[in-house]
């Protein structure tokens, strides 16, 4: 009995590694942050573009809900992205954009040719500040409640389904 | 035309293994104790169109017949010859050839040459054999065809990624393989010894030269693919723990435990169910590495196109091979009772599987548990080197002990453990070595010492006992000190290399100049030049090491090329004697800065020749047993 | 002579490894942390972009004098779990750290059964 007993734990524990790896076929095997919400946003200062002003944690304090979007002119990714960027500002959504390593006067000329829709532009000209956001590649887009706590992140360019959802959470 | 004839030849396979099959089995049940002529030939039959199925592929590679998806796919009529050539392993689909040849060529030599053993036994060993062969034609034929044809034929073929393009890594799939599907050969064996009950010093016997064989091929091959890394990654290490790494590294500790351990089984008729376990796993290990790779479930710098319809189909075939095997396991074990003394060379030998089981399981839970933990919770980790490191160095001292004491014990018992000549003296050389190592690159940490010092001793020992060998002429023991020797060195020179590289990793434009440490870098110029199949940017670099009064220049390049588009990065090595200088550029995109990685390796070569040394012990062995019988 | 062997050994052995170096080294937590958009590539071995920026901020947080374990509790925090090559001690990780010395002491356990009946020849 004994060994019949160790024979059905070693087919079992076989059985269970297979089934994994037959489940971990069907899984996506790239990785990104998308489920990584609820933590706090502290502990930044970005100069804003014209370099009069600054954008730190304070600046959440005064909006239910504020979108940080990185962008840059040299992304065409965010050029995709940018009418919906317009239209949710247009709703009233209160964006702040991030220019993330480029120069200033292409972010005044892309802003110039598409539309501006951020109530505040700050500069990460180094990018040092874009991994207090856990950005990783842009366009990304962080929507940041008062707390200062990430409630949704958009990893890539934002379309028309997600416009959508950013609608129905600031609503 | 090439196509339909690998067509042809690859269904010929097929159809052959069936008839072997059927006729062994009518085989089986007559009482001739020879086995037919007829299987012989069909098995002769077999290999040759194998071959010649490859070679058809070989030869579609070298006139670039895009009518071949595959090497439309793979290959450019701008490639020089021998990456046409070796273009054809270098993919999925033509290495599972590559890989069906190597079961053939087993089949069929394990046939021909196991001539003394019973007929009963060689028979079934084929049949298994031509098993797992049908099994993976069929996977071929219709999952994976090298032959596929593609219609309107294209023109020109889009080309070999140029990072494959390197003669270490062209030549690593063919050892590679030799080592990984060799292993299948004491897999159909040791089935067929349990469903013969032919047991015991006759079957150690039969398998012990195809383990090292395979163990040769294998150990050549991962250090292939790492001299490989070294060269042509442009990271400036040469392994990585990463999980196609470790795929190949567990069969390679399966295997070593079984080399070992197939000695007692041959001296003392002793572990029988033991080493067929490890025959056993050796092989699932070897198939289960292949579906870590081709199925794409794992997340690597050396990736294969992968495929999960691929996944799925060797996953099955792992299923069914595993179980039929535990079951036949089962269905014949027989009891054995064991005698071992401590102080016997068994007993050491069991001690050097329990070690590599150890690391086998280390090894197998770091490369898994990230993909059952996703599976099961939904998050994802990642398991690296500083896991490896942690868990597997400090078990290195003592088995470097222990392969200076294993090997001196006798069959059976010995007096005593002390049968280590001159240990005192050797551990003060061993201390007075690292000394020395102290005052040359400086110190390090407590483990390290314990490892080099460890390492001392193996190769001091290894040495006096070479020694010895060249005094009295008694060579039986010269290819275990050889592979040894190898193995202290290995270790000793890994360990230096990984304690006193010094790298350094920042920015520098033209003109400008890094000082460090003991060390000066000048970024001289920048030049640009047209080959036939790439641009490349080279850099031009004064390195200067004051205390060593070096002076060098390396020339860095980034390469552009243009079939498939690609942009390398090829980094700058001059190897010396004492160590190698390593320095790569990248460009920072939209700034004139260029990001520079330098790094001072000691004693880098030394690490390749240790492993050769290794490998080498391993053939002269091979030898040995062949002049034997 | 024993003892003149054994102060010998404790000479040597204090002797080359009291130094050992305790600095941080930067590159070593380069290699540590996962470059997120590139193929299992380290940030040490990685050219891209975000490999870059990663190296900028923990060569800026450790002039602030942060520790090792600090800069990766930061970046665990960002980017998550997944960044680093080191897996935390924790229930989830249990398995993983715990399975290898699980064998190691249960082969010893094995080969001290094996090994206690004395032979009979």
């Amino acid at each position: 009995m004994r060994v019949n007993l160790t024979r059905i734990i070693i087919f079992g524990f076989i059985f269970f590694c297979l089934s994994i790896f037959w489940l971990g076929l069907k899984k996506d095997q790239t990785y990104d942050t998308r489920n990584l919400i609820g933590n706090k946003i502290n502990e930044f200062n970005i100069p804003s573009l014209d370099e009069t002003n600054s954008f730190s944690e304070q600046y959440f304090l005064n909006n239910k809900f504020t979108i940080v979007n990185f962008f840059a002119s040299w992304c065409a990714p965010c050029r995709d992205e940018h009418k919906y960027l317009v239209e949710l500002s247009k709703n009233g959504a209160h964006i702040v954009g991030v220019s993330f390593k480029d120069k200033k006067s292409n972010t005044l000329d892309f802003l110039n040719q598409l539309g501006n829709p951020y109530k505040f532009i700050a500069a990460d000209n180094d990018g040092k500040a874009s991994i207090s956001f856990g950005i990783y590649g842009i366009p990304e887009s962080i929507i940041i409640n008062s707390e200062s706590v990430v409630v949704k992140k958009i990893i890539g360019p934002i379309n028309q389904e997600i416009f959508k959802e950013i609608l129905n959470i600031i609503k | 035309m090439l196509s339909e004839f690998g067509q042809l030849s690859i269904f010929l396979v097929t159809i052959f293994s069936v008839l072997i099959i059927y006729k062994s089995f009518l085989s089986l049940k007559n009482n001739i104790q020879i086995i037919e002529p007829g299987i012989y030939q069909l098995s002769l039959w077999q290999v040759t169109v194998t071959i010649l199925s490859f070679l058809v592929l070989i030869a579609a590679y070298l006139v670039s017949d895009f009518s071949l998806i595959n090497v439309y796919e793979n290959s450019h009529t701008a490639k020089p010859l021998f990456y046409k050539i070796a273009g054809s392993w270098g993919n999925h689909e033509g290495s599972l050839l590559l890989w069906i040849n190597i079961l053939v060529i087993f089949s069929y030599l394990f046939l021909i040459f196991n001539f003394k053993h019973k007929k009963n036994f060689r028979l079934l060993t084929l049949v298994i054999q031509n098993l797992i062969i049908l099994g993976f034609t069929l996977f071929l034929i219709f999952n994976s065809n090298p032959f596929s044809q593609l219609e309107p034929v294209p023109l020109e073929g889009l080309g070999l990624n140029p990072i494959l393009q390197d003669p270490a890594l062209a030549l690593h799939p063919p050892m590679l393989y030799v080592g990984f599907v060799g292993c299948s050969i004491y897999f159909s064996a040791a089935i067929a010894s349990m469903l013969s009950n032919y047991r015991g010093k006759l079957f150690a016997n039969s398998i012990k030269s195809w383990v090292l064989i395979s163990w040769c091929f294998q150990t050549l091959g991962i250090s292939l693919g790492s001299i490989w890394a070294y060269y042509e990654l442009g990271w400036g290490g040469f392994w990585f723990w990463d999980p196609v790494e470790n795929a190949s590294l567990l069969p390679w500790f399966a295997i070593t435990a079984l080399m070992h351990s197939v000695m007692v089984l041959e001296k003392r008729d002793n572990l029988y169910a033991w080493v067929i376990i490890l025959c056993l796993i050796t092989f699932i290990l070897s198939v289960t590495g292949t579906f870590l790779v081709r199925s794409g479930i794992l997340n690597s710098v050396h990736t294969f196109a992968s495929d999960p319809a691929r996944g799925i189909y060797i996953l099955l075939f792992l299923s069914v091979m595993i179980f039929s095997s535990l079951i036949i396991f089962f269905r014949t074990f027989k009891k054995e009772s064991y005698n071992f003394y401590f102080k016997s060379k068994e007993t050491f030998i069991l001690i050097n599987n329990w070690f590599m089981a150890f690391f086998l399981v280390t090894v197998l839970v770091g490369t898994l548990y990230p993909i059952f933990l996703d599976v099961v919770t939904n998050e994802k980790i990642s398991v690296g080197p500083p896991f490896y490191n942690i868990v597997i160095i400090p078990l290195a001292v003592p088995l470097l002990v222990l392969m200076v004491v294993g090997p001196q014990l006798s069959w059976i018992n010995s007096k005593s453990l002390g049968v280590v000549k001159h240990k005192a003296l050797i551990i003060i050389g061993a201390l007075l070595i690292n000394f020395i190592i102290y005052l040359i690159f400086g110190s390090s940490s407590f483990l390290s010492n314990l490892i080099f010092i460890s390492a001392l001793f193996l190769i001091i020992h290894s040495i006096l006992e070479a020694y010895k060998i060249y005094q009295k002429k008694i060579k039986f023991e010269l290819p275990r000190v050889i592979s040894h020797l190898g193995f202290g060195l290995l270790v000793l020179f890994i360990g230096i290399n990984h304690n006193f590289s010094n790298e350094q990793d920042f920015n520098l434009k033209v003109g400008e100049e890094k000082k460090f440490d003991e060390y000066s870098i000048v970024f001289k110029d920048l030049k640009l030049k047209q080959e036939k199949n790439y641009k490349a940017i080279i850099g031009d670099f004064e390195i200067k090491n004051f205390d060593k009064k070096i002076n060098k220049i390396l020339n860095p390049e980034i390469r552009i090329y243009s079939n498939p588009e690609t942009l390398t990065y090829e980094a700058a090595i001059k190897t010396r004697i004492d160590s190698d200088l390593y320095l790569t550029m990248s460009n920072i995109s939209r700034s004139d800065y260029y990001n520079i990685k330098f790094q001072h390796k000691p004693l880098m070569i030394w690490i390749w020749i240790s492993v050769l040394m290794v490998v080498f012990g391993g053939f002269l062995q091979l030898m040995r047993n062949k002049n034997e019988s | 002579m024993k003892s003149k062997i054994i102060f010998f050994i404790l000479a040597f052995f204090i002797f080359s490894s009291i130094h050992a170096n305790e600095n941080i080294k930067v590159n070593d937590i380069f290699k540590n942390l996962r470059c997120l958009v590139c193929q299992g590539q380290s940030i040490a071995d990685s050219n891209s972009d975000f490999a870059s920026t990663v190296k900028l901020v923990v060569e800026d947080q450790i002039k602030q004098g942060k520790s090792e374990k600090e800069i990766y509790s930061f970046l665990i925090s960002k980017y998550g779990e997944w960044i680093v090559y080191k897996p935390s001690f924790d229930t989830k990780n249990f398995f993983l750290w715990i399975l290898p010395y699980l064998v190691l002491v249960s082969g010893g356990i094995i080969l001290y059964v094996l090994l206690r009946k004395k032979p009979k020849l």
